[in-house]
């Protein structure tokens, strides 16, 4: 299939120069790179490269040392998750992080929160306008689910559904914010083919019907080369390589810290 | 031909075309609901007025697009408003619809609209599209493709692509410019059109394009509304195929000849849920669909805590009891009755709203034989659930069991104005309104199936009883003969086999050798259940499907259908010697079933040659190699080793032992 013409614009957020270690233990150092407005950037590695490292720094969940985060023009030091969050920056995990009693419709309402205006008062008395928010809400939730096809799952609490699935509520509960810049750790791992069929559908209808611009760590390469616009390839903490899939694939570096190299 | 059939029909209706019919309904019941479907979460409700807006501007569109009297119009997709409203839209400007399966691979799609020579294809989302470009060029007849919904279609730039909601602009400013089209092309439609083409899955062969005329349809459908006592007032869940001649008929058809709703499921995965919240009052589904609720309800039973299992059981056997007389209106003791009743607040009626059956009035069952304990199970919990009996070259409607004295192994008495006879060689032979104009491009096929003067041959052996119910035995070719000279009736026996839970496909050998063998499926869901609660381990189906736990329970089916087929004098030579598990469920995708799941007998017994050699020799396992096909068409190969084993069977009961 050709790939649709996606506009990919200048520099949605840039990291420079980022070091993070804990205690004695590098995880990264001095990582740049910059993710562009409406592409999906892919951050591979081997184990332990410091990819989820990395995304956790990009949402203020890890504090680095040394180095600058820019995000939408205005640069800090360091984020912090409920800035980030604030900001249009939404995520998952690479174990999921749901409310396992919750059905699945509410635990996709929890990623509207921080768009929810009235009061706890009002909320619990549910009326006025914080019935009208509710409404409204739930017809972005509901877009939602249809989007991502699970409404069979309606009402099902989420710790009874298969993986494959809580990943794709999880990923339902992140496009509640009504993200600018996802952030996807591990979003096909242990998944069947099929189920990262659909998982890859998913994130490119968003990325192109919504414009999101997409951050996600794979290890599946088949993935990341089909579906990305570029790939950063981490070993050791450190960036290796930097650019379209096709040229990642032919680095010898990248190559040697896949398949590893004689000493 | 048809036409002579037809005469008894109500003569000079004037509503004799689905447009007509909307057209009455709109203006008698215009504020009713007409259609519904979910969308977001909540039912979203059309009126029969808003209906026909709809529809005229779909028709309307249609025409923009340059369809012309007697063009065919491709119906892809699932059960949605917007594609039955495309249907009566074709129509009322003299297209042709041609629903097709929406689960059909692109290969199936090809024959189809190729066949047809379809220059319009309607088709739901993406998917569906997808389908139909990839075998656009080999159908070059397709002007234009329709799509309902735009998702993952935004850089589709082909020109013969149109957005539905466009069309329909396009529709209603042509209407605006062309005052009177839309009425002069609905009186222009007459009863004896050609109203749909529906290809017949056919397990044999290449499809057939069967035609239907409004006439066939409209006055089928009102017939069985009349005997049935159908009301506006019905409510009704439309998710089977709309490629089915029976979805048709039950929501369209009749939907419009009687005006009530029909509602479309929010997504295929969505049905139970649906079904529950609709509660409908007339239902329709294939003996599989009612199975596979028992077992879920037997499953959650097992699980459920000791009072609920005891209660459940004790209510259930006084059901059993009792049940099926008090439905029937048949005497039963005053204990028994208020036993029944408070049965009905304890068990039985929470039972049905967890199913959605509580407002049931009529449901039918048709299309295979149905377990006789299934049958009972919903019969004895006060819902009417009745056989059918039907084809799509009737319009559905030949037999219908009649209220009030319901036997399970017959399938009624046949339905208003249609006449049945056996023909010598004991095939049975149908004569209706319903009976189809003739097969597309087939003349041959016609021919063999219908006779000049409207009798249709339905293949299937049966025979009338004593009170004037059919009883279908088998397919009048499916029936051969044991080298031994004993009949052997492959569907009796696998329909046997398929009654207990553990099997949930058997396909059974025999005709032109000395005794019978079974491949059989295990059904999924119920060995697993099973084996969890064996404290058996097991990784996969395959894995399953060969443990020698899983043989003994399928051995003990089998000789328990043995053990019946000993007591009938024609049948007892027939009992099954050898089986096998298949490592795999048979289906459809692989060809080895119809779209419908009927087994494609011929094909599986080339394809599984190997293995029934094996069941006719001394060897105790075979390698199996098959291949598979994934749904996104890619091909795969299943390696596996199958163990065969033998079932006892039993001296014949009968006092007179066959000779020779």
């Amino acid at each position: 299939m050709t790939q649709p013409p996606r506009k990919i614009g200048g520099t949605l957020l840039k990291v420079d120069g980022i070091s993070l270690a804990f205690g004695g233990v590098k995880a990264l150092s001095d990582i740049s790179f910059e993710i562009r407005e409406h592409e999906i950037l892919a951050i591979i590695g081997p184990n332990g490269a410091g990819k989820s490292s990395m995304l956790n720094v990009i949402n203020g969940f890890y504090h680095p040392q040394q180095g600058a985060i820019t995000y939408k023009g205005a640069t800090r030091s360091q984020m912090r998750p409920h800035e980030a969050a604030a900001q249009g920056i939404a995520r998952t995990f690479q174990n999921i992080a749901l409310f396992r009693g919750m059905s699945t419709l509410d635990n996709i309402m929890t990623g509207r929160l921080l768009k929810m205006k009235t009061n706890f008062f009002m909320q619990a008395l549910y009326w006025g306008p914080a019935l009208k928010e509710e409404i409204a809400h739930r017809e972005v939730v509901e877009r939602i689910i249809d989007f991502l096809e699970i409404q069979s799952i309606r009402k099902t609490p989420v710790g009874r559904l298969p993986y494959g699935l809580q990943k794709r509520v999880e990923l339902g509960r992140a496009l509640a914010a009504e993200p600018e810049l996802l952030l996807l750790d591990e979003p096909m791992a242990g998944m069947n083919v099929e189920e990262k069929e659909d998982m890859c559908r998913f994130i490119l209808d968003v990325n192109d019907e919504f414009g999101t611009t997409i951050a996600l760590i794979e290890h599946d390469m088949g993935v990341v080369m089909d579906i990305s616009d570029r790939v950063v390839v981490l070993d050791y903490g450190r960036k290796i390589a930097d650019g379209r899939p096709d040229q990642v694939r032919a680095n010898q570096d990248v190559i040697d810290a896949y398949l590893g190299v004689g000493h | 031909m048809a036409d002579q059939a037809a005469a008894p029909a109500p003569v000079g209706d004037p509503d004799d075309t689905f447009s007509k019919l909307l057209r009455r309904n709109a203006s008698q019941r215009g504020a009713r609901p007409a259609s519904r479907e979910k969308e977001y979460g909540i039912w979203q409700t059309w009126s029969w007025a808003e209906v026909e807006r709809e529809v005229r501007a779909l028709a309307c569109g249609l025409a923009t697009l340059g369809l012309k009297r007697g063009d065919r119009v491709a119906i892809v997709g699932d059960n949605r408003p917007r594609l039955y409203w495309t249907m009566v839209a074709a129509q009322a400007i003299g297209g042709v619809p041609v629903p097709v399966y929406q689960d059909a691979v692109a290969d199936e799609m090809k024959y189809v609209l190729d066949h047809a020579e379809v220059r319009f294809v309607v088709a739901e989302d993406q998917e569906q599209v997808d389908k139909v470009l990839a075998v656009r060029e080999f159908c070059p007849r397709i002007d234009a493709v329709v799509f309902c919904d735009p998702r993952g279609m935004r850089h589709y730039d082909q020109s013969f692509l149109r957005q539905y909601d466009r069309m329909q602009d396009e529709g209603r400013a042509y209407d605006a410019a062309h005052p009177g089209f839309y009425e002069a092309e609905i009186a222009t439609g007459k009863g004896s059109d050609v109203a749909i083409m529906l290809y017949t899955s056919g397990t044999t062969g290449t499809p057939k394009g069967c035609m239907l005329s409004f006439d066939n349809l409209i006055v089928t459908a009102r017939n069985a509304a009349e005997r049935e006592h159908l009301t506006e007032a019905e409510e009704v869940l439309a998710y089977l195929p709309m490629a089915w001649v029976g979805d048709n008929i039950f929501s369209l058809a009749q939907a419009y000849a009687t005006g009530f709703c029909v509602s479309c499921p929010e997504s295929s995965a969505t049905v139970m849920t649906d079904l529950r919240e609709l509660g409908p009052t007339y239902f329709f589904a294939p003996p599989r669909i009612f199975e596979n609720v028992l077992t879920q309800v037997m499953i959650r039973m097992e699980d459920a805590s000791w009072i609920k299992r005891r209660m459940f059981h004790y209510f259930m056997n006084l059901a059993k009891r009792v049940g099926i007389a008090i439905l029937d209106g048949k005497p039963a003791g005053i204990i028994d009755r208020l036993l029944y009743a408070l049965g009905g607040v304890l068990v039985y009626g929470p039972l049905k709203n967890t199913l959605g059956f509580s407002r049931i009035r009529l449901a039918y069952t048709a299309g295979e034989a149905i377990g006789p304990d299934i049958f009972d199970f919903y019969r004895s919990l006060g819902m009417n659930i009745k056989q059918l009996y039907g084809m799509t070259e009737t319009a559905v409607f030949i037999c219908i069991q009649p209220d009030g004295q319901v036997k399970p192994d017959t399938v009624g008495t046949p339905a208003p104005e249609v006449e049945v006879k056996i023909a010598d060689n004991g095939e049975v032979l149908v004569r209706s309104p319903g009976v189809f104009l003739r097969y597309y491009k087939n003349d041959a096929a016609t021919a063999e199936a219908k006779t000049g003067d409207g009798w249709v041959h339905t293949g299937d052996a049966g025979y009338f009883d004593g009170d004037g119910h059919l009883k279908i035995i088998d397919r009048a070719k499916d029936v051969g003969r044991l080298t031994g000279g004993g009949l052997f009736a492959p569907k009796y026996l696998e329909n046997k086999l398929k009654f207990f839970p553990f099997i949930k496909e058997a396909v059974a050998f025999g005709h032109g050798r000395d005794h019978a063998a079974a491949f059989i499926n295990i059904d999924r869901e119920a060995t697993g259940n099973w084996a969890e609660r064996q404290g058996l381990a097991y990784a996969s189906y395959s894995d399953l499907a060969a443990r020698a736990e899983v043989y003994d329970q399928i051995r003990q089916c089998i000789e328990k259908v043995n053990a019946d087929l000993a007591a009938d004098p024609k049948l007892a030579a027939s009992q099954i010697r050898r089986f096998l598990i298949l490592h795999k469920e048979l289906d459809a995708d692989d060809g080895e079933l119809t779209r419908t799941r009927k087994v494609r007998r011929s094909f599986v017994a080339e394809r599984y040659a190997k293995q029934i050699g094996a069941l006719y020799s001394n060897a105790d396992a075979i390698d199996i190699e098959a291949q598979v096909t994934f749904e996104d068409g890619r091909k795969g190969m299943l390696k596996a080793k199958l163990k065969i084993a033998e079932a006892h069977t039993f001296a014949p009961t009968d006092t007179v032992r066959r000779a020779g």
